[in-house]
């Protein structure tokens, strides 16, 4: 079997997650492979994990995105959301989704606890990426759900994510503060058990407090939240979510897109395309011998310098093509750097050419 | 001086051969933060069986409060007369310093509080600890630099140094039309000088949004970054 052209897995992927380090143009991958999708025909959502607004800025949309996917003007049959993942209204609305009734809904949501976790905790946002992947996933308006992770080395933690919380789920731990407790013997319950008392005397007893408060009133949900969980890991290692590696051709992102790759092997996935931004272009032969006229030789000079500079990024991106943790035959698309910066839908238009050979 | 570097990228220690660079992960600091407490036997039990993860997840920006605390400790430790830290980038950066204040809020008492009170003093402290941000000559990373400073500085109040913009292709213009039209030189010059006119516009453009002077560091010809490339950057510190 030969390996997928991008067009190919824009064709029949259902879930595109890009990854990369920072500053090597994914997300601006990820915006110009969802309008080459739309332009095919197909109902793509751009999904940005990253709380910065690159996507927004490389989308050219007004006031930024929000977590309701909005849809953006796209040449073609197909359409063309996008959307910033909010971590804690997506807590929210699977909070909602899942409680017995709006009582216990209302309890959790107002519970400080809660809002800690939904709001600032790291590895909450991850689970939400996930739990938000599924839900778009099953989003009859969608048929290609691309994601564009944060530019971080845990930018692929959602992998592990809904594995993580349902095994804090099955916590002893956990099954201790979701014993019933009689109104009023609560914070004598915490006190009384000695890796409570411990765990109140580094955090804070009025913290520890409300944890308990929202364990308890979370008490009922663990079996909604744990079967979600195992969907969502279901999802992302299924045939339709394929990986897009996105890196630049310099040996520091090189390095990390290599480490990339492990992260996905070492998850029994793998890169199905590898795309290398940023290359410097090239722009043909200098003559055979230097010219006498000063300016001319400086012209002379720097498309030597060019050429010096285009062929150690080829030896760079080698080094990647060649990692045991890619494909053999990986499907490899390299785009050179325009003359201008990328942040206007004509230069996503101009990037898109250059992946897909369509016109800008 | 010592390097301190969060996220466990070996990178650092190649390209500072000469340079001590310790690497800090939050479970490691949080553990070495409950051993100091008198907790090193609940610390062993609470690792082994998991609950560490637990903690963290009783009291958000614990992670990181441990790890600012752990460089503090470095900072006052008296062993290094600057302590540089490669901090996360510009979306998690904000969570990450705020991350004193957000416990300060919630948390009435108890070690962590402390803990949080004395950080929040050293970012505070424009003698103790200021924040460099770095950025690229281009429209994105400009924005968002700017926006990252204004954060910082209203909700952190952290004090800021210089921006070092970095990659700056920084020559003069080429005369592209001492080669005729449609050349191999003539393109690559025409090529060239848009990069360059587009990092001068960029940053005109950050000195006008951000009142802070601009450290330029040179693109590197050839994309190898290695010690060497660093002490070419070194050396060619320029400041306007």
């Amino acid at each position: 079997m030969t390996a997928p052209t991008l067009d190919g897995l824009l064709g029949s992927a259902g879930v595109l997650v890009c990854c990369g380090s920072g500053g090597v143009g994914k997300t601006t991958t990820a915006a110009a492979l969802g309008l080459e999708a739309a332009r095919l025909g197909r109902r793509a959502v751009v999904v940005t994990i990253d709380p910065a607004k690159r996507l927004a800025d490389a989308l050219g949309v007004p006031g930024g995105l929000s977590n309701d996917p909005v849809q953006l003007p796209a040449d073609g049959p197909g359409e063309l959301w996008a959307l910033m993942l909010d971590t804690a209204t997506t807590f929210d609305g699977l909070v909602r989704a899942n409680a017995a009734d709006t009582e216990q809904a209302e309890r959790i949501l107002a519970n400080r606890f809660y809002h800690n976790v939904a709001g600032s905790l790291s590895g909450t946002q991850e689970y939400m990426a996930a739990e938000r992947l599924h839900a778009l996933h099953a989003d009859e308006r969608f048929d290609l759900v691309i994601v564009d992770t944060p530019p971080t080395r845990n930018a692929l933690d959602f992998l592990d994510a809904p594995g993580t919380l349902a095994k804090f789920i099955n916590h002893p731990l956990f099954r201790l503060l979701m014993m019933p407790t009689r109104r009023g013997l609560r914070v004598l319950n915490v006190a009384t058990q000695p890796i409570l008392r411990t765990i109140g005397k580094v955090v804070g007893g009025d913290v520890l407090a409300d944890a308990v408060a929202f364990f308890q009133a979370f008490s009922g949900m663990e079996t909604g939240f744990r079967q979600r969980a195992d969907e969502v890991i279901e999802l992302l290692q299924s045939d339709t979510t394929r990986f897009v590696l996105v890196a630049s051709p310099r040996a520091d992102t090189i390095e990390e897109a290599r480490f990339f790759a492990a992260r996905l092997q070492g998850s029994d996935l793998s890169v199905s395309a590898v795309v290398v931004n940023r290359c410097t272009p090239q722009f043909g032969d200098p003559p055979t011998r230097r010219p006498r006229n000063a300016d001319a030789a400086l012209l002379y000079d720097n498309l030597r310098e060019m050429r010096a500079t285009a062929r150690a990024e080829r030896v760079h991106a080698a080094a990647l093509l060649a990692d045991p943790a890619l494909p053999v035959d990986v499907h490899t698309t390299f785009v050179p750097t325009l003359p201008g910066d990328v942040h206007t839908m004509d230069a996503l238009l101009q990037i898109r050419g250059l992946l897909f050979d369509t016109p800008a | 001086m010592l390097v301190v570097e969060l996220d466990g990228k070996p990178t650092l220690d190649q390209l500072l051969p000469d340079v001590e660079v310790q690497h800090i992960s939050a479970s490691a600091a949080l553990g070495e933060y409950l051993d100091t407490h008198g907790l090193s036997r609940v610390a062993k039990r609470l690792a082994t069986s998991g609950i560490i993860d637990v903690v963290a997840t009783a009291s958000p920006g614990i992670d990181d409060i441990v790890v600012l605390g752990k460089i503090k400790q470095l900072e006052r430790g008296g062993l290094y007369d600057l302590v540089l830290v490669d901090g996360p980038a510009a979306g998690h950066a904000i969570t990450f310093l705020l991350s004193a204040k957000s416990l300060l809020a919630t948390v009435r008492g108890g070690p962590i509080r402390t803990q949080a009170s004395e950080v929040a003093e050293m970012l505070a402290d424009p003698t103790r600890c200021q924040v460099v941000l770095v950025t690229l000559p281009e429209t994105t990373p400009v924005n968002e630099a700017v926006e990252t400073a204004y954060a910082l500085e209203e909700r952190i109040g952290v004090h800021l140094t210089p921006v070092v913009v970095n990659a700056v292709d920084v020559g003069a213009l080429l005369p592209a039309e001492a080669a005729p039209e449609g050349s191999p030189m003539r393109a690559a010059a025409e090529f060239r000088n848009a990069r360059r006119g587009m990092h001068a516009a960029e940053r005109e453009r950050l000195a006008g949004l951000l009142a802070l002077p601009q450290l330029v560091l040179p693109l590197v010809a050839g994309s190898v970054l290695g010690a060497a490339a660093v002490d070419t950057l070194a050396a060619g510190w320029d400041c306007e």
